[in-house]
């Protein structure tokens, strides 16, 4: 029983990203900025095709607080994609969001917690809620693909009704293991 | 190599630039750009950054994206704007045609001590924003130039446009506008005339 558990075959069946992009639209999420990053490739792929959205690639993760909150100032609900690595970028602009109490809605792509190959990973990935949650925002959980939908539906409603600041964490064991050698 | 000294002074340089505003929208970015563009006038449009150092322009960028067929204009220090240099990038490949930046440049990071900023120290503002892209660029030097650049800050199209206004150094009485952000954001939005709830 020495095993370790791969990812449910489920996981890698399920559409995530396009049921996530689905419930950012039901959400009336307008503005998508992103630092590009593997886990949200599909997701990030979707927005640019959507006419409806307005991605936006961003040169670091902080740009995208402060693009927020413009973004609710001129009406729009907006959405940040990055990795877990880009939370520590944030921190001292997540002031801005907490000072002025703007909605704000993240989803963030695990790396340094599960089957991690890359050492470089582990300190922020691990510091990564503790991060989040020493500025007033609110941590939720992805774990399961099938809750997608769910989880981002409540996390949005958290956001822009309950007027809060909602980081979504999708774990790196629903991504799946990052491939270094193409097959 | 130091760049030579700008000579406006910057209050009346933000007055004469924000003079028949209309329906311009303006981020501030903290210190005295926010206290320039208060003493300019206050107005619930004027959305005044009290921190958030490096984040006005790109501030700016989701506020003219939320509402293109409004004119935007962020206005902010030299210090700032290089803190957020990447944010420049950001906005000159997204180009929202509605939105100007507008940099006042006194070499200083005037709010901290009179250090020498990196503009104070040679790096020129208007060649950075040329070579991220920025549609217009333009390096204003007197009071005539303002007032020949400021219908510029109407214009819903042509954007986004890079002004460096150069302002004498040194700090002016300080204006102080209100610093509660709740406060400042529902009012902004009230006159957009979205629904505070």
């Amino acid at each position: 029983m020495n095993q370790i558990a791969g990812p449910p075959a489920l996981q890698q069946d399920i559409d995530w990203p396009g049921a996530i992009h689905g419930a950012l639209k039901r959400a009336g999420v307008r503005q998508v900025s992103y630092v590009p990053d593997a886990g949200h490739s599909r997701l990030i792929n979707l927005a640019h095709e959507d006419a409806a959205m307005e991605a936006t690639v961003l040169t670091t993760e902080e740009e995208g607080i402060a693009l927020a909150a413009g973004a609710w100032l001129g009406g729009d609900r907006s959405v940040l994609l990055m990795q877990s690595s880009g939370v520590g970028n944030c921190v001292n602009m997540l002031s801005l969001l907490n000072s002025c109490r703007f909605p704000f809605l993240t989803i963030v792509t695990m790396r340094g917690e599960w089957a991690e190959f890359n050492p470089w990973q582990i300190p922020m990935g691990r510091a990564t809620p503790a991060a989040l949650e020493l500025m007033g925002v609110t941590v939720m959980r992805l774990d399961d693909a099938a809750e997608a939908d769910e989880v981002i539906t409540a996390a949005a409603d958290l956001a822009f009704n309950g007027d809060q600041q909602i980081a979504v964490l999708i774990s790196q064991r629903l991504i799946g293991r990052k491939k270094w050698v193409s097959e | 190599m130091a760049m030579q000294e700008g000579t406006m002074d910057r209050r009346d340089a933000v007055r004469d630039l924000l003079a028949d505003r209309a329906e311009l929208l303006v981020v501030s970015g903290l210190g005295s750009p926010s206290y320039d563009v208060f003493a300019a006038g206050d107005n619930a449009a004027n959305f005044y950054l009290w921190g958030a150092m490096g984040g006005a322009a790109i501030m700016g960028l989701g506020l003219a994206l939320a509402r293109p067929c409004q004119p935007v204009a962020v206005i902010t220090g030299d210090g700032e704007a290089m803190m957020g240099v990447g944010g420049l990038l950001t906005i000159s490949v997204r180009k929202p045609s509605n939105l100007t930046v507008v940099v006042l440049d006194n070499g200083q990071f005037g709010e901290t001590g009179m250090q020498r900023s990196h503009a104070g120290l040679g790096v020129d503002l208007a060649a950075l924003a040329r070579g991220a892209g920025f549609s217009e660029v333009v390096t204003l030097h007197d009071p005539d130039e303002v007032a020949a650049f400021r219908p510029r800050l109407q214009e819903v199209g042509g954007g986004p446009r890079f002004a460096v206004l150069r302002i004498a150094p040194g700090n002016q009485e300080r204006a102080l506008p209100a610093r509660d952000g709740v406060y400042l954001k529902n009012r902004f939005r009230e006159k957009l005339g979205i629904a505070v709830d």
